[in-house]
């Protein structure tokens, strides 16, 4: 973990409530897909925890809906505005596990951490195959920088106004080595049902500290208490404990 | 002895600066940014007899200029804190450390502090009676003058350590506890515990927390926490630990001139990592240009006439 202050070089609505941010700053130290960092903002007491979407050099982005105060904020921001982030938060997806034939299975606001492992699967030269899942046409985005990573996207709207009618859970391929999922709970517990294989599962909580200092964000698995911040947020199929 | 020493209950600190219990974990995460080792001292995990999950999520939510907290005393039990986490804190903490412990029942708290009293690197004991987010034990206890006393009464019989009784400021007179506290042979007194608070998500018109209610901390509690150090500096002849809402050089005096002879940190570690390293650099400056020489020159300083 470090803190670092960044300086915001693009802030933009992508899609009804969402936002992409970039902003540059010291990002050594956070190359896992899958961490996160934890943003202060002026006014607020608690830091906000935000998947990191992707890095390119000294440039962090990170993708964030509007959902309370903090994010609402951040929202208003503008280039050349400082922010102070705690980086390198988390322990990431692990890529080990890839197999030749990984798939990425992402629900709105939890589709941006995949975007950095899709990336770094491709250039790994795995063939990923990446089920992005919107409530409709309007909220959709990122499919075209998924497909631009040489990623195979089938995107899924519950209303059907684009791609496959219905949850991510309609729009699987049959075959896969290996997947990884990021998204709201009901859709996590719908993946862990119609999955097939091994995978790993990104879970979201509200942290107090977001490096495992106060326990605020404890879930219990197989293997015992995690906190979602340090131990997670990235938890592997077989741990995790939900009656089915 | 440098110009931070203080000394609390006849252990002689380097710093008054100790980090509270629930914000530090056991060192362990801390260690990893700075040598916890310039700390006076820092109070575990609250710890109870037997091993606890704690509270369902979420526990943690914001507030203005603060947070609320139903955690609910997760930890491993006292056996595995004796067993497993004491010997890796060994590893990163070469002072005696500060252990916390909560309770159901008197039982609870005396085998509690029977077994952390008798280790070694264990230089005080800090009976939580104050914890406001677990049902039947825990804030009980410090909401009663009889209760705290007997809670007080068993522990000393059980240890050597000095106890220090951590009280909630979610009572009517808390200068009445600590008194009875004393009378049982408390050795020091710490406060404040959180106060208790809610908040409603007016989107799910339900409660933010699972557990409803939950310990109100940070800058919000301040003058709140102040205010009561001062009662019960004025109250008991024994040592009184100041906490609530510190997070600040300037607060760590404001809190010792009130009567506190050292200084717990809590929710600041959460929100800044590096806070108590950062106020061990910045007092000596600030102590400068206020004209204190030795920060224990100080205790109870505004207390005049």
């Amino acid at each position: 973990m470090k803190e670092a202050l960044f300086r915001i070089t693009e802030n933009r609505k992508i899609a009804p409530l969402t936002f992409l941010m970039k902003a540059a700053g010291d990002c050594s130290g956070m190359d896992r897909p899958g961490q996160f960092v934890n943003i202060r903002i002026e006014g607020l007491f608690l830091r906000r925890p935000i998947s990191v979407c992707d890095i390119r050099d000294d440039e962090l982005t990170i993708i964030y809906k509007t959902v309370g105060r903090g994010t609402a904020a951040m929202s208003q921001m503008k280039p050349r505005e400082e922010l102070s982030m705690l980086t390198g938060l988390g322990n990431g997806y692990d890529l080990e596990c890839s197999g030749d034939s990984p798939l990425l299975i992402g629900g709105g606001v939890g589709i941006p951490p995949l975007y950095l492992l899709a990336r770094k699967l491709t250039q790994q030269g795995k063939r990923v195959h990446a089920v992005l899942g919107f409530n409709r046409k309007e909220e959709i985005f990122f499919e075209k920088e998924f497909r631009d990573l040489g990623c195979e996207v089938t995107v899924t709207t519950a209303d059907g106004s684009a791609g496959v009618r219905g949850f991510v859970t309609d729009g699987l391929p049959e075959e896969y080595s290996y997947f990884y999922t990021c998204g709201p709970e009901p859709m996590l517990r719908a993946v862990k049902k119609a999955t097939v294989t091994s995978g790993q599962f990104s879970f979201e909580e509200r942290m107090g500290c977001g490096f495992g200092a106060c326990m605020g964000c404890t879930c219990r698995t197989v293997t015992g208490y995690k906190r979602i911040c340090k131990d997670g947020p990235v938890l592997e199929k077989e741990e995790i404990l939900w009656e089915d | 002895m440098g110009r931070l020493s203080t000394s609390l209950c006849g252990i002689e600190l380097d710093s008054p600066l100790i980090p509270a219990s629930g914000t530090f974990g056991y060192g362990y995460e801390f260690a990893e940014l700075y040598d916890i080792n310039i700390l006076g001292t820092f109070s575990f995990k609250g710890t109870t007899r037997e091993p606890r999950f704690g509270n369902p999520t979420p526990r943690i939510a914001e507030t203005p200029s603060g947070m609320l907290n139903a955690v609910g005393l997760q930890n491993p039990g006292v056996d595995r804190v004796i067993s497993e986490e004491l010997p890796r804190l060994a590893e990163v903490f070469s002072k005696p450390v500060m252990a916390n412990v909560s309770g159901f029942s008197v039982d609870d708290y005396v085998e509690s502090c029977a077994k952390l009293g008798a280790q070694p690197q264990v230089g005080w004991l800090e009976v939580n009676i104050s914890c406001p987010n677990v049902h039947g034990g825990g804030m009980s206890f410090g909401t009663s003058a009889k209760d705290a006393a007997e809670v007080t009464r068993e522990v000393k019989k059980v240890t050597d350590k000095p106890v220090i009784m951590k009280l909630s400021p979610n009572v009517t007179d808390i200068a009445e506890i600590a008194r009875a506290c004393e009378d049982a042979g408390a050795d020091g007194i710490s406060l404040i515990n959180t106060l208790m608070g809610m908040r409603v998500d007016i989107r799910r018109r339900k409660p933010v927390l699972a557990n409803r209610t939950g310990g109100l901390s940070g800058p919000a509690v301040f003058p709140v926490a102040l205010r009561m150090v001062w009662d019960v500096y004025e109250a008991v002849g024994i040592p009184v630990v100041g906490m609530g809402g510190v997070s600040s050089a300037e607060d760590v005096i404001e809190m010792m001139l009130s009567g506190a002879s050292a200084v717990e940190i809590g929710s600041a570690n959460l929100t800044d990592p590096w806070v108590c390293a950062k106020m061990t650099e910045r007092l000596p400056e600030l102590m400068d240009s206020l004209g204190i020489e030795n920060i224990k020159d100080i205790i109870g300083g505004a207390h005049n006439g």
